[in-house]
């Protein structure tokens, strides 16, 4: 793999939960994560609600600091910068958020909205401003005239498609899509997907596309990294789906995936019930209360690690 | 939570509606006291001495024969003015202090809520009275104690507001932009923020209005000859039994102003959230 753009080294983020009295436990959210991303790449990354895909999407863009571990955006450490050197590194990577209607100010025009990447680095005079956030508005599919509306006069996708327009705005390298198509009807969705696919071809742009199905993951990303109750379980590149052996908990998202054929049979869900609550980690493998295969007392004890399996291929499981 | 869509369910509301009317009377009537009042305030008429209502006098005269309609009309610039100066320094120092705590949080936060809770012990009516006695009481002095003893509550709703607000997603892109602190509190949070504190400003000018009328009437408000709806208040006890009108119309005006801007300020919380109605 060539040098990385964004390289995660042992990423961890734990939260402290308010108790009773003061200090109550600690949650971890973010478990060890190590990620690399090469420059041009979609990278996508799935795992059910709550394994702390968007805290490692905030870790990434600095918005949250990590408890421990190192991001390195293009060689550079972010932690280790000063202010002036994060506002310069922000210029370069940006994010899209999942819910178009708290992503934007409801108060900002879409004018003054899209005006102001340019404004917080000082970029262009008034002028240009405008011609630049009209050029946005084609570049995302909405008109010019579209300047003067409030957020709130536009549907779910058009605003989806403002959030994106944000996000390009200073030309990034890597934009981190956090569940950029969840929210949005089926129709729309593949809508947003093939923006989102276009702008990449034109601009270069790396993705780290984060997301709970396996369907829109698998159509979108070259390469695709599983996590469970924030720890990566499985990377894989995508063709590695379709032949299978992987983490059981991939298989199980997998088969979750809901086919569009009536005729066919029934299938049991492969997974039983919630995960389980990060605040109770259970010992060993993660997974192993829910795995079908799980073979005690091994992985109730052991921790498996990541290890490659094939090239390109890691995976968490003692027997993989 | 649109300009238009605010003022059809305003609108709608019959008793917002006469409270912002009977405001917006009020200062018309103040701002043109000159030209509305029939006589000077301060005109003494030893002949029309406690002269009950009359097509002269419409309201009556006073113990030095003035005028009493006239001397309401003036008095409705003193309690304009201390409502709105003492209710927006209070506001300005709640707005401050509320979004530095709730955006920066930890120990800021933890420092600047211990204050309110320290302010809110007092009493702030008598807190008012110590520093009144202690200065010279005039008009200014009452709008400056006014407003340092009741920015607690705007400072706590600003809080609470900025508290969910820096989580949410338009907060957090801003963020990712390379937006400065004072950029994401003026452009992104404080905007957002504002609806409960007009609410909470509206009211807390009556709350002004009120105190300002209680020091008055105490003698530590606004001095004669200057007057107010206070100190007339003051001056017609002595005569309640000859000469009702004395205490009757200030008490009046004080009822109707305070009232309106009640009704004005529940009619605005409505019209920004109508789910509150129950």
């Amino acid at each position: 793999m060539s040098t990385a753009l964004l390289e995660t080294r042992d990423l961890w983020r734990t939260f402290r939960l308010a108790g009773p009295w003061g200090r109550g436990p600690e949650l971890t959210a973010v478990a060890g994560v190590n990620l690399a991303l090469s420059e041009g790449e979609t990278f996508g990354l799935v795992g059910e609600s709550g394994c702390g895909k968007s805290t490692l999407a905030r870790l990434i863009l600095a918005l949250l600091p990590p408890t421990r571990g190192e991001i390195r955006f293009a060689g550079q450490n972010l932690l280790k910068l000063n202010k002036a050197g994060l506002k310069a590194v922000r210029r370069q990577m940006q994010i899209i958020f999942q819910d178009p209607y708290s992503s934007l100010n409801p108060r900002m025009t879409v004018a003054r909205l899209l005006e102001e990447p340019f404004v917080i680095h000082g970029l262009g005079t008034r002028a240009e401003r405008r011609a630049w956030v009209a050029e946005l508005l084609e570049e995302v599919g909405l008109a010019p005239e579209h300047a003067e509306r409030y957020p709130h006069e536009f549907s779910g996708g058009q605003r989806q498609r403002l959030g994106i327009a944000r996000a390009l705005a200073l030309k990034p390298r890597l934009i981190v899509a956090d569940e950029p198509v969840s929210a949005l009807d089926v129709s729309i969705q593949a809508q947003i997907l093939n923006l989102l696919a276009e702008l990449q071809t034109r601009y270069g742009l790396t993705y780290l596309f984060i997301s709970h199905d396996l369907s829109v993951i698998s159509q979108a990303c070259s390469r695709v990294g599983v996590m469970y109750l924030g720890r990566l379980v499985e990377v894989a590149p995508r063709t590695a789906l379709a032949r299978g052996y992987l983490h059981p908990y991939t298989q199980a998202l997998l088969q979750a995936v809901p086919l569009p054929d009536p005729e066919l049979p029934y299938r049991p869900p492969a997974l039983r019930g919630d995960p389980p609550s990060p605040l109770a980690v259970p010992s060993g493998c993660p997974f192993h209360p829910r795995c079908p295969e799980a073979r005690l007392p091994r992985c109730q004890a052991e921790v498996p690690e990541l290890r490659e399996i094939a090239p390109g291929h890691r995976v968490a499981c003692h027997f993989r | 939570m649109h300009g238009r869509e605010f003022w059809q369910r305003f609108r709608r509301n019959r008793l917002a509606m006469t409270g912002l009317v009977l405001v917006a009377g009020m200062f018309v009537v103040s701002l043109a006291a000159p030209w509305l009042a029939p006589y000077d305030p301060g005109y003494i008429d030893l002949e029309a001495v406690l002269m009950p209502p009359s097509r002269e006098h419409w309201l009556g005269t006073d113990n030095l024969g003035r005028d009493v309609l006239s001397r309401i009309i003036y008095g409705s610039q003193v309690s304009l003015k201390v409502g709105f100066v003492s209710v927006g320094l209070a506001t300005l120092i709640g707005l401050f202090l509320g979004s530095v705590a709730g955006f920066y949080g930890g120990w800021v936060d933890f420092l600047l809520m211990r204050l309110v809770d320290l302010m809110l012990c007092f009493p702030s009516f008598f807190l008012i009275l110590a520093v009144i006695a202690v200065l010279e009481p005039s008009i200014w002095n009452i709008m400056v104690v006014i407003g340092l003893t009741s920015w607690m509550g705007v400072a706590r709703l600003v809080r609470a507001e900025f508290l969910s607000l820096r989580e949410r997603e338009f907060v957090l892109a801003a963020r990712a932009l390379g937006a400065s602190d004072f950029r994401l509190i003026w452009r992104h949070l404080l905007p957002n923020a504002l609806a409960p504190v007009m609410v909470s400003a509206t009211l807390g000018v009556a709350g002004a209005i009120l105190t300002e009328s209680a020091l008055s009437f105490l003698g530590l408000g606004v001095q004669p000859p200057t007057p107010s709806w206070g100190n007339m208040l003051t001056a017609g006890k002595d005569s309640l039994e000859i000469a009702w009108w004395l205490s009757v119309f200030p008490g009046l005006a004080i009822l109707i102003t305070v009232l309106s801007y009640n009704l004005l300020g529940e009619g605005v919380r409505e019209a920004i959230d109508p789910r509150l109605r129950d």
